[in-house]
């Protein structure tokens, strides 16, 4: 019991701070519209009353956390998964785009890392250009990239998969090319003294070595890669996805939708980077390097 | 013992450049070591007594003079892979077992598997570790892992044995049995070792020829033929023979210091 209060506890008391600081921000952002109303209609309120009705509006600037969760329940467990209000089958809209761009840019990634630790030309001539690709804002190229590759016949997945592609290979080329690089001067010398080829010293040795450097990317990059879908849905009047249910509750003032999408959007990526974090655990542990 | 001789270093200097100028690792060496000799390189650190060992395994490049590895260039000695080569650390992957350790420069080789099973349990026993194939690196002791290290530098049967300070970062006693245990497996090998050292007892109780070498230009100042018996115990370590040798090449040393 003590040892699950020591693993959980700070964590629970976190999130009840969260919560109580949630409910009084809602009072406080939703009170203008109470005293509003009750200004045309006349009447009058209790202090019990008024707060209650901060936290029960249709559209309240700040919905309370049990009005979302209300709404998260109503959209996933009492709707149909293949509903378009179902907010799973958005979820997994979003997800499968992710999961493409994820694989995607851990693949380019590993690659251009492989080409910048083993080109002497690349080693100078691409960190430049894959540093500059992260200063384009996302939300500017996002449009861009949707509508050119509409141009030649590319919808769907794709278009978001590429755009989610583009912000998760960077952190995993910049872990990679460290990884590479992380085995001593001595480790390299052993490797000549055997007249090992280049090969030989990459599967052998760099690629293992890399190995703790590869799961810190991935954890970085698969949040990196749910965003980039989620942004790659906003601008393009997307009607599946999360990034959709955003868009849409904003149009229509549903803020209760918008932060169901939200908080739908944060636990998946809380749950990448968990599904992430096991594997880096069991791998680690299995490679004797996690003792 | 036949008097082959395997290493030959005829004004061997190799000058590295700096930015504080040009520093003169070795200069002018003259070595001849032949086959079956256990040879120590002694000196105070920045005598170049690693770099020649590198030279020979062909990890640094001399500026001036030659050298022959086994009647070849070091550069064609490494790709025949006619010497191992024993780091100060013993750099056992830890994803690997200590048998998987042992394989790896076989599998880099291209052994046939069978044949990387049977050398990995002859070099296990050559070192004494026999039973610790399948465990990992961070289960044995630091003196273990060296002699997991030795091993896989004996795995694929090169006659020459570079070894740079192996039981340097090892406590005496372990170093003692260490000791012990290279003269055992030299004897019962064959091979030709190459030791380098900072330590006057260790190269003198291993070695049947110890060179002795000064830095600033790193040069060799003397090398002493061991007349001890090539059957050491360890208390051979007390005699007066042993005591006389380590007193000339405690003078070698102070004598490279002299001129400084």
């Amino acid at each position: 019991m003590k040892r699950l209060w020591n693993r959980f506890g700070p964590v629970i008391t976190v999130v009840f701070g969260i919560i109580v600081l949630w409910y009084v921000m809602a009072v406080a952002l939703n009170s203008a519209w109470t005293i509003d109303k009750l200004g045309r209609t006349g009447g009058e309120l209790s202090v019990v009353e008024h707060i209650a009705d901060t936290w029960s509006q249709d559209k309240p600037k700040l919905p309370a956390p049990h009005q979302v969760v209300a709404e998260i329940w109503k959209t996933t467990v009492q709707k149909s998964i293949t509903s378009k209000r179902s907010l799973i089958y958005h979820a997994w809209i979003t997800l499968s785009a992710t999961l493409a761009g994820f694989g995607l840019g851990t693949v380019l990634g590993i690659l251009l890392a492989v080409g910048i630790v083993h080109n002497k030309a690349m080693n100078l001539s691409v960190m430049p250009w894959v540093i500059a690709s992260q200063t384009i804002p996302i939300l500017a190229i996002a449009p861009m990239i949707i509508v050119v590759l509409n141009a030649i016949g590319v919808t769907g997945l794709l278009p978001k998969a590429i755009i989610s592609m583009y912000l998760s290979f960077f952190p995993v080329v910049v872990g990679m090319v460290k990884g590479f690089r992380s085995p001593d001067q001595m480790q390299l010398d052993q490797m000549r003294t055997w007249y090992a080829s280049k090969w030989q010293t990459f599967w052998k040795l760099r690629w293992p070595s890399s190995m703790p450097y590869l799961f810190t990317s991935l954890k970085i990059g698969v949040a990196a890669a749910l965003v980039g879908t989620i942004v790659a849905e906003l601008p393009t009047g997307a009607v599946r996805g999360l990034g959709a249910r955003l868009l849409a509750g904003s149009y229509y003032g549903q803020t209760i939708q918008i932060w169901s999408a939200l908080l739908m959007a944060a636990s998946l990526a809380a749950g990448l980077v968990a599904i992430v974090s096991l594997v880096e655990r069991f791998t680690l542990r299995r490679m004797g390097m996690l003792r | 013992m036949s008097s082959e001789v395997v290493i030959k270093a005829e004004h061997l200097s190799l000058t590295f450049e700096t930015n504080d100028g040009p520093v003169h690792a070795l200069q002018d060496v003259n070595l001849e070591i032949k086959r079956g000799e256990f040879v120590s390189f002694i000196g105070p650190s920045g005598c170049g007594k690693t770099t020649f060992l590198r030279v020979m395994a062909d990890l640094e490049q001399p500026t001036g003079g030659s050298i022959c590895v086994n009647g070849m260039t070091p550069a064609e000695a490494r790709k025949a892979r006619a010497y191992g080569y024993v780091f100060q650390a013993a750099g056992l992957y830890p994803w690997r077992t200590i048998g998987g350790n042992i394989r790896l420069p076989l599998e880099i080789m291209g052994i046939p598997k069978a044949e990387q099973a049977e050398r990995v349990a002859k070099v296990l026993k050559l070192v004494h570790l026999e039973g610790f194939e399948k465990k990992f690196p961070w289960q044995l002791s630091g003196g273990m892992q060296q002699r997991a290290s030795i091993a896989r530098a004996l795995a694929f049967d090169a006659d020459l044995l570079l070894m740079d300070e192996p039981f340097g970062a090892l406590d005496e006693i372990v170093r003692d049995h260490l000791n012990e245990q290279l003269l055992e497996l030299w004897a019962e090998t064959n091979k030709t070792i190459c030791f380098v050292t900072h330590s006057i007892p260790e190269a003198v109780y291993l070695s049947t020829k110890i060179v002795v070498m000064s830095p600033r230009p790193g040069r060799v100042t003397d090398v002493i033929e061991s007349t001890l018996p090539r059957e050491r115990p360890l208390d051979i370590r007390e005699t007066q023979e042993f005591l006389d040798i380590a007193h000339r090449v405690r003078e070698g040393l102070r004598a490279g210091h002299g001129d400084e």
